[in-house]
């Protein structure tokens, strides 16, 4: 262990504000890319099963008007 | 020869054989991902000791070198596929580029603002147009460039032909960035483990960070497994194998319910 306590942890020998600046940005990035492609690929799955729905739709309806 | 040297990988050329792979691939990936990106950083925040010149504030570098690393080894990946995607006409690889594009420019991004807040309190300077730092500026063009190329033609197809002929083309850029800190006087420092000597830095300092550039390949593997699933569902999604699995995907989340 480098530091003897949290505070001494947390002060990064005078550097809190560049040392926590860095890590809470890049994990915020990559959390925010992680949600990002994550929500990308639900809603895809989404889009692919309203448009089967739909087509089939379309087909029950033209097999009635026939 | 090619041919036969390659046959092997044939059916993961096949975008329905690739897409279960990644999907079975994915919680392996981003689990070892999160253990060694938690292990090596706080192993480098808390446990390594400090750097005699530079304090506290060194500890950026176990993000600010892995970040870095693979913000080039992103690059030299999505050249790859975008070569193999231009010669051979592999479609998986075409859309490849297009999953690794914006991961690649994320890990930049990260280098360049990790770079800054290190410089910040080192040389007195957020930014200078120093070598390193604007080749690295260059590459997250070069990132922005193919995003922006591939999603600018009505053909989806044509896109990806003219972003991969730019990802191609922009690999000149990666000699530059490794050798920038040795071709000019730069106020970045020199290369301290991405060298053929022995490396400039303690073990107690080396491990962590080594863990920690392991951690941002993971990553890089994990997402790239995502995002190149996205990408095989909306380019196949008229094949049937798609619609059969969305539906059962769907019925089985439909049986978690109830």
């Amino acid at each position: 262990m480098a530091f003897t306590s949290w505070t001494e942890f947390w002060a990064m020998g005078g550097y809190a504000l560049f040392v926590w600046l860095s890590f809470g940005t890049t994990y915020l990035l990559l959390l925010g890319l992680w949600w990002y492609s994550k929500r990308q690929h639900n809603e895809i799955q989404q889009q692919i099963r309203a448009k089967a729905a739909r087509e089939q739709r379309v087909r029950q309806h033209q097999e009635k008007e026939k | 020869m090619w041919g036969s040297m390659f046959r092997w990988l044939d059916p993961y050329a096949k975008p329905e054989t690739l897409y279960h792979l990644c999907g079975r691939l994915l919680p392996y990936l981003m689990a070892l991902a999160v253990f060694t990106l938690v292990l090596g950083n706080i192993w480098g925040l808390a446990f390594s000791p400090s750097d005699y010149q530079q304090g506290d504030s060194y500890r950026i570098i176990y993000i600010h070198v892995p970040s870095a690393i693979w913000s080039m080894g992103a690059y030299s990946s999505m050249a790859i596929a975008a070569f193999i995607g231009l010669v051979w006409q592999i479609r998986v690889a075409q859309w490849a580029v297009l999953a690794i594009a914006p991961i690649g420019a994320i890990y930049t991004v990260i280098a360049l603002f990790t770079g800054a807040a290190w410089g910040k309190p080192m040389w007195g300077t957020w930014w200078v147009w120093d070598a390193r730092l604007t080749s690295e500026l260059v590459l997250l063009f070069l990132y922005l460039g193919v995003i922006a190329l591939a999603g600018a033609f009505s053909e989806a197809a044509r896109g990806i032909k003219v972003a991969s002929l730019l990802a191609i083309v922009g690999v000149v850029n990666l000699p530059i960035i490794h050798y920038s800190v040795e071709w000019w006087n730069t106020l970045h420092q020199g290369a301290t483990i991405t060298k053929f000597a022995k490396p400039s830095i303690d073990p107690s300092m080396l491990w962590p960070l080594l863990i920690s550039i392991l951690g941002f390949a993971l990553l890089l593997a994990a997402l790239t497994c995502l995002r190149l699933r996205s990408q095989i569902l909306i380019f196949e999604q008229h094949r049937p194998w798609v619609r059969q699995w969305v539906d059962s995907m769907a019925a089985s989340r439909q049986k978690e319910q109830n």
